[in-house]
């Protein structure tokens, strides 16, 4: 049914970045700067066990023979890592039981960002992990979870209470030698969810980890490994928002996805870090790594994302598709406004024979902003018969923006059918005039026609998220024509 | 309710209209002949306010109002209505959302509250019977795909639903089969009120065999040169224009 464009134009005429504010809390910070020191600091202050400390401490001596990579399309000022605060906590008890310990503060917070994380009020189905600066604050319905076999909670907790689990899996998809910020993020990250799903379980909930930087000078590097048993199905959301500050922060989360055999994982994120203001002053450098293996034969993951925020982006979900039959997927919105930088699309590996992948990427680009796809398709020697579909459209508001597309393929197969298919247009001027003469704004006008453009790419949000993130899109695009 | 005087409009330093007069009450029906690059369309897209023309000189009154001051949304809400010659596609805004916009959008600016999900898809029922219009249009995104006959009912579609009160045909009838003419045609017929007014772009008589005008012009190098009764249309379709082009340049 058509959703009521009204409401969401309303909601929107003359809102900014309205996730802008800071909460005022304690804060528990650690000297900023990055040595051997405070990777230990870190895993101590989160109560690690020995193996932990291991993994960061191998990952930091990686990292620190590593140089950043320069090769996006991308102009990245330097980031000095020793300004950087690596690890802030909101200051109260470091685990809650009910949500009454919660910090007022902290609940006022999200209940802000339109996260309620009273069990009473998540009536839509949604079990929701909250992640403020470094840490998990709380983790819903997690009992009813439980009664499924499903593991949810805080990486953190994760590694106390299933170190099995995380032994077996933490950087099993994604090595902390894969590049400079994986091997960031494996030394220092702080928090971030965890899920594992049992064999022949179907998740009865949609599973959502909202992401929030608060503290300033901080960065933010979240870690989040989902596992799929045999025959298990999960659909995973994720949503971020930061702070309207002046200074640039960085955010280098990994998120590692591990499917078994039949086994189905639909990650959906709506990205809406804060993006700098209109000069290109501020906003969050988001530098993320993800990537899914489809481990056993006729597994499937299917990545959407929503990319509104951050002042530049640099991330390329990627599939591995290891099993024979298995599918990787990949849907992908990304909008960029004012000075805004995207580079962002997406890998598909074929290694096991009769896999399938599709990519639809969507660009929107306006203002001065910069907006690169940049995919990957690579089929290697084994894989049979492995199928590929690319479709990268880009959408260009005014005459200041830029579009690329850098597509990949590496195709050792001949019997691989690779298809890449791409269009850039500009939104007509004629089509804005149909719509002014049947008594639409031109602002209204754009939006409706992003909206159908991006559609394919919205639909495979949940339902709750779709709504959203057509709002965000309206929010982004604002001011961006005339 | 429509008075045009001395209407003067250019595109890139090249004058079309060269001083328009048109005076068009309620109730009335115009039609607009004249050959090829006369000026027909350019007069219907600077009445609808599409940029690309400059007006240079003259002035509109639409129900009193100066139309020329209005942003073309304005215009629309204000009740004129262009069915477009050449209807846009707009991929992946389905007809419902895009017409639920606009009509929501009138009703804004008329200060009435928007309409209810349920009374909107009775409307639509209602006007879709009107211009005979497929259920599956409707269900489509705006023109993507539609066959030319199908873009005009649509641009009908969309008349019946606005319920303008000066509504411009532009060339609403090139590339109709007969039967979709009759079609259009007759959901045109059905709109009509003593309270609006009609002004029909066209080439052809055929069209007004169905659309009966009380007024024809003959619009020629950007200026109305002839104005007479219905049977103008007539003797236009015998004779041609060559009469009139002879008679305007002695």
């Amino acid at each position: 049914m058509a959703t009521d464009q009204n409401t969401i134009l309303d909601e929107v005429t003359g809102g900014e970045y309205k996730y802008g504010f800071v909460t005022d809390i304690e804060t528990e910070y650690i000297p900023k700067g990055l040595n051997e020191d405070v990777v230990r600091l870190i895993s101590q202050k989160k109560g690690e066990p020995d193996f932990m400390l291991e993994f960061r401490l191998e990952a930091f001596r990686h990292w620190q023979t590593l140089t950043l990579p320069e090769w996006a399309h991308l102009n990245i000022p330097n980031i000095d890592l020793q300004e950087i605060i690596f690890y802030a906590a909101p200051r109260t008890k470091p685990k809650y039981n009910s949500i009454d310990e919660v910090d007022p503060e902290l609940i006022d917070t999200f209940n802000k960002l339109g996260i309620p994380l009273n069990e009473q009020l998540a009536l839509a189905g949604v079990a929701v992990d909250a992640v403020m600066d470094s840490v998990s604050v709380k983790t819903t319905f997690k009992e009813t979870l439980a009664d499924k076999g499903i593991i949810f909670c805080s990486i953190s907790e994760a590694i106390r209470e299933y170190p099995d689990l995380i032994k077996k899996y933490l950087g099993s998809v994604v090595p902390y030698q894969d590049n400079y910020y994986a091997a960031l993020n494996s030394a220092v990250f702080s928090d971030g969810s965890f899920v594992y799903i049992p064999k022949g379980v179907r998740c009865p909930l949609e599973l959502s980890t909202y992401f929030r930087i608060n503290a300033s000078n901080t960065g933010q590097f979240e870690r989040t490994l989902i596992v799929a048993d045999d025959d298990s199905y999960v659909s995973y959301l994720e949503g971020c928002t930061a702070p309207m500050r002046d200074e640039n922060q960085l955010h280098a989360a990994v998120v590692e996805i591990m499917v078994m055999e039949r086994a189905e994982v639909k990650y959906s994120t709506v990205q809406n870090w804060y993006p700098g203001d209109k000069d290109g002053k501020g906003g969050i450098f988001n530098f993320v790594t993800k990537r899914a293996i489809c481990k056993g034969d006729y597994a499937k993951v299917s990545w959407t994302q929503v990319e509104t925020g951050s002042a530049i982006t640099w991330k390329y979900p990627s599939c591995v598709l290891m099993g024979n039959h298995s599918v990787g997927e990949f849907y992908s919105v990304a909008v960029t406004n004012n000075h805004q930088q995207a580079d962002t699309g997406s890998k598909m590996i074929h290694l096991g024979k009769n896999t399938r992948s599709l990519i639809v990427s969507k660009g929107v680009s306006a203002g001065k902003s910069n907006n690169s796809y940049r995919g990957l398709v690579k089929v290697s020697k084994k894989a049979d018969n492995a199928r590929n579909f690319s479709q990268c459209d880009s959408l260009l508001l005014g005459n200041q923006c830029g579009a690329h597309t850098f597509p990949y393929l590496e195709i050792n197969n001949s019997s691989a059918k690779v298809e890449h298919e791409a269009t850039t247009s500009k939104i007509g001027e004629d089509q804005i005039f149909y719509c002014n003469q049947r008594g639409l704004s031109t602002e209204d006008a754009v939006a409706l026609i992003v909206n159908g453009y991006v559609k394919e790419v919205i639909n495979q949000l949940p339902m709750e998220f779709a709504v959203e993130a057509q709002k965000l899109l309206q929010i982004s695009l604002e001011g961006s024509v005339g | 309710m429509l008075k045009i005087r001395n209407l003067h409009a250019k595109i890139d330093d090249k004058e079309i209209l060269r001083g328009i007069n048109l005076d068009i009450k309620p109730g009335e029906v115009h039609a607009i002949m004249g050959p090829n690059g006369s000026g027909k369309s350019t007069l219907s897209a600077v009445l609808a306010g599409n940029e690309a023309f400059e007006v240079t000189e003259g002035e509109v009154t639409f129900n009193g109002k100066n139309l020329l001051d209005m942003a073309p949304e304005d215009r629309s809400r204000e009740g004129l209505f262009l069915s477009f010659q050449y209807p846009v596609e707009i991929p992946g805004v389905s007809m419902v959302n895009f017409m639920r916009t606009a009509l929501n959008e009138h009703r804004k600016y008329r200060g009435e509250a928007p309409m209810s999900a349920s009374d909107f898809l009775k409307l639509m029922r209602d006007k879709k019977n009107l211009v005979e219009i497929d259920s599956n249009l409707t269900n489509r995104a705006v023109n993507e795909g539609f066959s030319g006959g199908e873009k005009k009912k649509n641009e009908i579609f969309q008349m019946a639903m606005l319920q303008p009160k000066l509504a411009i045909l532009d060339e609403t009838d090139s590339g109709l089969d007969i039967d979709a003419l009759r079609i259009v045609a007759n959901g045109v017929t059905k709109l009509k009120s003593p309270e609006n007014a009609t002004i029909v772009i066209t080439h052809y008589q055929r069209l007004l065999d169905y659309i009966v005008p009380d007024h024809v012009h003959v619009l020629y190098k950007g200026r109305i040169v002839k104005s007479a009764g219905k049977e103008l249309a007539l003797e236009l379709e015998e004779k041609g224009y060559d009469w009139i082009k002879k008679e305007f340049e002695d």
